[in-house]
């Protein structure tokens, strides 16, 4: 695959010089850039107003919906989702998103690991059960992991929240393919140099797998920042409300049935921000996750 | 909520690498006890929050139980396939309910599934363009949706989409008087129906005095609902983007060698596409679109956010309704069964999919050269 691409890239330095373009390859370029625009256009949109809502006033988003400039610039909307608790979703997801993560980063290597280098007796089977696992779809859990957490006496607390996306079959999956393809040779020296099976899993092979501990922190962070169902049955609190469910419940309840679309969208715009600064950071992770497989549902 | 097909499908392979076990062996101390230390975490929290609770839930969904103290209490009583039965056979409240589900999210599915692909295809081979500028933009714009929380999104949907939001403004602009979308339950095929000149206040009698599982023909063909159309249009405008990654991926697995050697001889760049490049990305269009039906027969946020089932039930999904009867209605059993009928239907559809993944090898190079050829020398197929 690698070399193809070489190609490609320098087919495409050394056309220009080679040969013009044909006029009609001209022609078929404007128009799939009149495409591409138009649709961007409405894949961007979208946002800017959502962000320029969040600074109008109620009669200013009824009057000019379409406009992406507040004729009244007003930051009323930020005021008032103090009064929402909006500052408390926010630290509930902080931390949620932190458990989660460093979880799913640390349990799904272990695991990860020793399905990919590991002999021990059953290993196969564990791995068939994780693949079993990945086909299990997430909203068909909602009542039985409620049932579980109300037995175990977890449910409505950080507990409840955190421990059971603190292991996702996925991430396993990806951090076995990881470690599959890296060379076995710098494990065997530490081991000869007398290292514990542990101490070469977190001094020699875990430096090693940066890409992917990357790409699997990334992935977690946003899975779990953005998870609505299980937030939804693991918890009744309102100090427990996260994000989603927060924000879910101004929508739906609190203020359902009034407009008030700015406070809504700014809600809505303040909880984007993390995740989309990670992801124009760290692009080229989301990528490589979406092509590992992983679909949002 | 992550479902690893790929991934899956490349375990299925061979490993690349040959295990090098014997190499070492001398050397290891014995890695039972350690391996099974490092995967006991995983198997803990998956076992204790995953598999158990699924056979609790299969337990409750054959019970009566109202959610009052624990499930295995004595005072819980084994109802037989009851809750089931209501939901199928019996005529009833319930069975109306879930059948209207099931038809809402039907239409969903068979809406959602092709515009998302097409989209996608359309935007990813557009992309795959060599001498394309700014592709990095399009690309991140594109897919900025799908990593973004989908109850930010929907919160976004509902101001486009509230009758005197961005939407109705823009179709007014050209002289359309939008509709007032989530307050509508009016299905789109009825809507056809009537400019054509069907009396929807009273539709045909061959259709309303008739029906299966609870609900005439007439309320079966209604198409999705205006509310649920905005949905589509979310969710299409959502996953498009993560779908069209899936086909840039693939497009650039084709060799380019292939498409010049066509080009050279002469073959048109629909010949090309129709020959070439569609056969190529036949398996991953199997892979997106099977995806696509996954995912779409799972829909929840969207409607927990945008509709809660609302306006007139036209909204309500299975997975919704599993919810719904559970945690509101208390009805567990009913939700259970509910849950475990939609489990039953993905993991078919997940099931097949790995089958025909794994039969579905893409086709050797040698088989693409000849095809290259083979579509340069093929006559012009007739356009319609």
């Amino acid at each position: 695959m690698a070399t193809n691409i070489d190609v490609d890239e320098q087919a495409i330095a050394s056309a220009p010089a080679m040969q013009p373009p044909p006029r009609e390859s001209n022609w078929k370029q404007i128009a799939g850039y009149t495409v591409l625009i138009l649709v961007a256009a409405i894949y961007i949109y979208p946002f800017l107003i959502q962000i320029a809502t969040s600074f109008k006033t109620d009669s200013d988003v009824s009057a000019h919906p379409l406009s992406l400039w507040p004729t009244q610039f007003s930051t009323a909307a930020f005021a008032r989702l103090r009064d929402v608790d909006f500052s408390r979703w926010f630290t509930n997801s902080v931390i949620v998103s932190i458990f989660v993560t460093a979880g799913r980063v640390f349990f799904d290597s272990l695991a990860g690991y020793a399905l990919a280098r590991l002999q021990f007796r059953g290993r196969s089977l564990v791995f068939a059960g994780v693949i079993a696992v990945m086909a299990v779809p997430a909203v068909v859990l909602l009542i039985p992991r409620f049932l579980v957490l109300n037995t175990l006496g977890l449910y409505d607390s950080y507990t409840g929240m955190i421990l059971p996306l603190m292991v996702d079959a996925a991430g396993v999956f990806i951090m076995k393919q990881f470690f599959e393809s890296i060379p076995i040779s710098v494990e065997e020296a530490a081991r000869i140099d007398g290292a514990g099976t542990f101490r070469i899993f977190w001094s020699v092979v875990l430096p090693m797998a940066r890409p992917a501990l990357i790409t699997l922190t990334i992935l977690s962070f946003q899975g779990s920042w953005n998870e609505l169902p299980h937030f939804i049955i693991s918890r009744q609190s309102p100090e427990l409300n996260t994000l989603t469910t927060g924000v879910g419940g101004l929508v739906s309840g609190q203020l359902g049935e009034g407009n008030q679309y700015p406070i809504k969208l700014a809600a809505a715009l303040l909880m984007t921000i993390p995740v989309a600064l990670v992801y124009f950071a760290f692009q080229r992770h989301f990528v490589r996750g979406a092509s590992e497989g992983a679909v949002k549902g | 909520m992550s479902i690893t097909v790929t991934s899956a499908e490349r375990a299925a392979e061979p490993a690349r690498r040959p295990a090098r076990r014997g190499a070492g062996r001398g050397l290891r101390a014995p890695e039972g006890p350690a391996g099974w230390l490092f995967v006991s975490p995983m198997i803990l929290v998956i076992g204790v929050f995953l598999v158990v609770p699924i056979f609790m839930a299969l337990w409750v969904s054959f019970s009566d139980w109202n959610g009052q103290g624990s499930p295995f209490s004595a005072s819980v009583n084994w109802v037989g396939t009851k809750n089931y039965a209501n939901l199928i056979t019996n005529p009833g409240l319930t069975q109306t309910d879930f059948m209207t589900s099931i038809r809402n999210n039907l239409y969903f599915v068979l809406i959602v599934v092709p515009l998302q692909t097409v989209l996608a295809l359309i935007l990813a081979l557009i992309l795959n363009a060599k001498r394309l500028k700014a592709k990095s933009f399009f690309r991140t714009a594109y897919y900025f949706p799908s990593v973004t929380s989908s109850v930010a999104i929907s919160v976004v949907f509902l101001f486009l989409f509230s009758s005197s939001g961005a939407v109705n403004a823009g179709l007014n602009l050209v002289g359309v008087h939008g509709p007032n979308w989530f307050a509508d339950p009016r299905g789109v095929f009825h809507i056809v129906l009537g400019g054509l000149g069907v009396n929807t206040d009273s539709p045909p009698s061959a259709l309303t005095g008739h029906g299966v599982g609870g609900l005439s023909w007439w309320d079966w063909l209604s198409g999705p609902s205006v509310a649920m159309s905005a949905i589509i249009a979310l969710v299409v405008w959502t996953t498009a983007g993560t779908f069209m990654l899936f086909f840039l991926a693939a497009l650039q697995d084709i060799p380019v060698e292939v498409e010049e050697a066509a080009e050279v001889d002469g073959a048109s760049a629909w010949q090309r596409f129709r020959n070439i490049t569609l056969p190529l990305l036949r398996p991953t269009l199997f892979l997106v679109l099977t995806l696509g039906v996954i995912g779409t027969w799972q829909v929840f946020d969207q409607i927990y956010v945008m509709s809660q089932g609302a306006p007139g039930k036209t909204t309500l999904t299975p997975a919704y309704l599993s919810y719904d009867s559970s945690f509101t209605n208390f009805e567990w059993g009913q939700g259970s069964a509910i849950a475990f009928i939609l489990f039953t239907l993905i993991v078919v559809l997940t099931l097949a999919q790995r089958r025909l993944l794994r039969e579905k090898d893409g086709p050797s190079r040698r088989e693409l050269r000849r095809r290259a050829k083979a579509a340069a020398k093929a006559p012009e197929p007739a356009r319609t």
